[in-house]
């Protein structure tokens, strides 16, 4: 029990550091450009696949730098010569476009790579355990995901807190226009901030991809949890996407882990519900899959502005 | 000539709001611009920035400005001061006044140190969040963080409303001491009242275009014009 106790909370922290990689660069861009990025995921995609080709000439290290670059600059190349364009016309005209970009980016990587899993798996040195817990393995790579990770967002917060662009990034995020009347070029701040939040996602992916299978179906099984993740913690706030990531994590992480059924959760509550039956027999493992939508539907329902944001959706 | 604005007109959507707009600013002048509530005061300094399309000319310095994204006007010395004193309200009063300086390897004549000498509020609130800030604060903190960035022209829209007398004395002050340091300024306001001392220009505004120009004391006297355009 405590060895399930004590490894689900590790690999559901994990996973959910990995969903805010994703969400914070998603709701950054959504705050400050009003931009609700449908292809974020499909970056994390490209991330994962990048750093599996790239891996291949370089070794894991130098591809884990250079593959979240190359999908930073991609992402920035989108917002320089696709949103900003589209932008003109309107926030549906923004959504249709990331819409259409991400189907266009799972084509293209099945065209590429095949529509099956790659062969992407970190160093043969970092498979062995970094520690052992009543029998139970931890691999050093999972352990190197989660410094990473935190790094990431030690660098994240240096950069909106401590940093003159980080300033103009805060300061856009409620008054973006102001910021342009003060000689600061806003739609170069744009551009950076896209680029930086894909180059996240990307960088999501590197690690990300190992743990998780890369496959053409990657983006698409991500990409709706992390929205719900955004739209849980509160839309356009980063802390409540911190969060609501590690809420989702553990949740999910937890679901999957515990070796229970329906039936003997709400029986354990006092109900009497046939274990055999058709609701009772259901696995909680079963539900994991589904719980962050149903964590989506009572926010919506109860908490409209989610756990930590100050506009509605 | 700092400043020239020739036949200007500005939409929102289908309203036509401007309806060809006059005027031109000598290097150092203080010009006000009055008008009662509605008459395109304030869009005529939005559409000089950008913020609202412009259609006709706007020179600055001799050099065609309209239509251009404001980062690259404001660079080239046109500093604005909007009615909502957009302050940055997650942001510190110093930091507001930081991101006023647009380039930090070449320090302008105005410091953030200045500034908080000058209002004892903003000093002591200096490291706080500027969203704590009374409006008369906010507007002292806008003006400042717009001088930061060293414009030679600043636009300023309606700095006095709904602020305390004792503060609008305040605001003149600091109005007087930018005109010292040979900064030109559109001042927008309703009423003559603090642009009265100030200013060495007035123009009034009606129904979307320019209906008067002269000096203060010329605007004193023109009876007729204050009864039409100016008082309720
Ligand atoms: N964002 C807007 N959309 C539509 N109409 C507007 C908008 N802003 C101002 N107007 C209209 O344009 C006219 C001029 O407004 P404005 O320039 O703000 O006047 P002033 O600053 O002189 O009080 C007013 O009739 C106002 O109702
Ligand atoms: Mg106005």
């Amino acid at each position: 029990m405590l060895e399930i106790v004590i490894f689900s909370t590790l690999n559901g922290i994990l996973y959910g550091l990995l969903l805010f990689m994703l969400s914070s660069g998603l709701t950054l861009i959504f705050s400050m450009m009003g931009v609700l990025n449908f292809a974020h995921a499909s970056f994390y995609m490209l991330g994962a696949y990048f750093a599996y080709t790239l891996g291949m000439h370089t070794g894991f290290w130098p591809a884990l730098i250079l593959a979240p670059l190359l999908v930073g600059a991609l992402g920035a190349l989108v917002e320089r010569f696709g949103l900003r364009r589209v932008h003109a016309n309107g926030h549906v005209a923004e959504l249709l476009f990331t819409f259409g970009l991400a189907y266009v980016i799972d084509e293209l990587v099945q065209m590429m790579w095949g529509t099956v899993a790659v062969a992407y798996r970190e160093p043969a040195y970092m498979r062995e355990p970094l520690f052992t817990l009543f029998g139970t393995d931890y691999s050093i790579f999972r352990g190197v995901v989660i410094l990473i990770s935190i790094l990431m967002f030690v660098a994240l917060w240096y950069l909106l807190k401590k940093t003159r662009v980080g300033l103009m990034i805060r300061a856009a995020l409620t008054h973006g226009e102001m910021v342009g009347h003060l000689g600061h070029n806003v739609p170069r701040l744009f551009m950076g901030v896209f680029g930086f939040g894909c180059a996240l996602a990307g960088l999501a992916g590197v690690i990300g991809g190992p743990i998780m299978s890369t496959e053409p179906g990657m983006a698409a099984t991500l990409g709706p949890i992390v929205f719900v993740v955004v739209v849980v913690g509160g839309m356009g706030s980063l802390q409540g996407a911190f969060y609501a990531s590690l809420l989702i994590g553990l949740i999910q992480t937890f679901f999957v882990a515990v070796n229970a059924s329906v039936a003997d959760v709400v029986n354990a509550m006092g109900a009497n519900l046939d274990p055999y039956g058709e609701l009772g027999r259901i696995s909680l493992a079963t539900l994991a899959p589904m719980t962050p939508f149903i964590l989506l539907v009572l926010i919506l329902i109860f908490r409209p502005r989610g756990l930590m944001g100050e506009l509605e959706p | 000539m700092m400043l020239e604005v020739n036949d200007l007109h500005a939409y929102y959507g289908k309203s036509h709001i401007l309806n060809g707009v006059n005027f031109a600013m000598q290097e150092g002048e203080v010009v006000a611009l009055l008008g009662r509530n509605g008459v395109g005061r304030s869009t005529t300094v939005k559409s000089i920035m950008g913020e609202v399309p412009p259609q006709g000319s706007i020179r600055f310095r001799g050099e065609e400005i309209a239509g251009m994204p404001n980062h690259r006007i404001a660079r080239r010395g046109l500093g604005y001061v909007p009615e909502d004193r957009d302050i940055f309200p997650t942001l510190t009063v110093r930091q507001n006044l930081e991101l006023g300086i647009k380039n930090t390897r070449k320090p302008g004549k105005w410091k953030v140190e200045q500034f908080l000498d000058m209002f004892p509020n903003l000093a002591r609130r200096a490291d706080a969040p500027a969203g704590v800030l009374s409006g008369g604060e906010k507007q002292m903190l806008t003006i400042s963080r717009t001088l930061m960035g060293d414009p030679e022209l600043i636009m300023i829209d309606e700095p006095t409303e709904g602020l305390a007398p004792l503060i609008v004395k305040q605001i003149g002050e600091l109005i007087s001491e930018i005109a010292k340091a040979g900064v030109s300024i559109l001042l927008v306001e309703q009423k003559l009242s603090i642009a009265m001392d100030i200013s060495h220009r007035v123009l009034v505004m009606g129904h979307g275009q320019i209906v008067f120009e002269g000096t203060p004391e010329e605007l004193r006297e023109d009876e007729a014009t204050r009864k039409e355009w100016l008082e309720v």
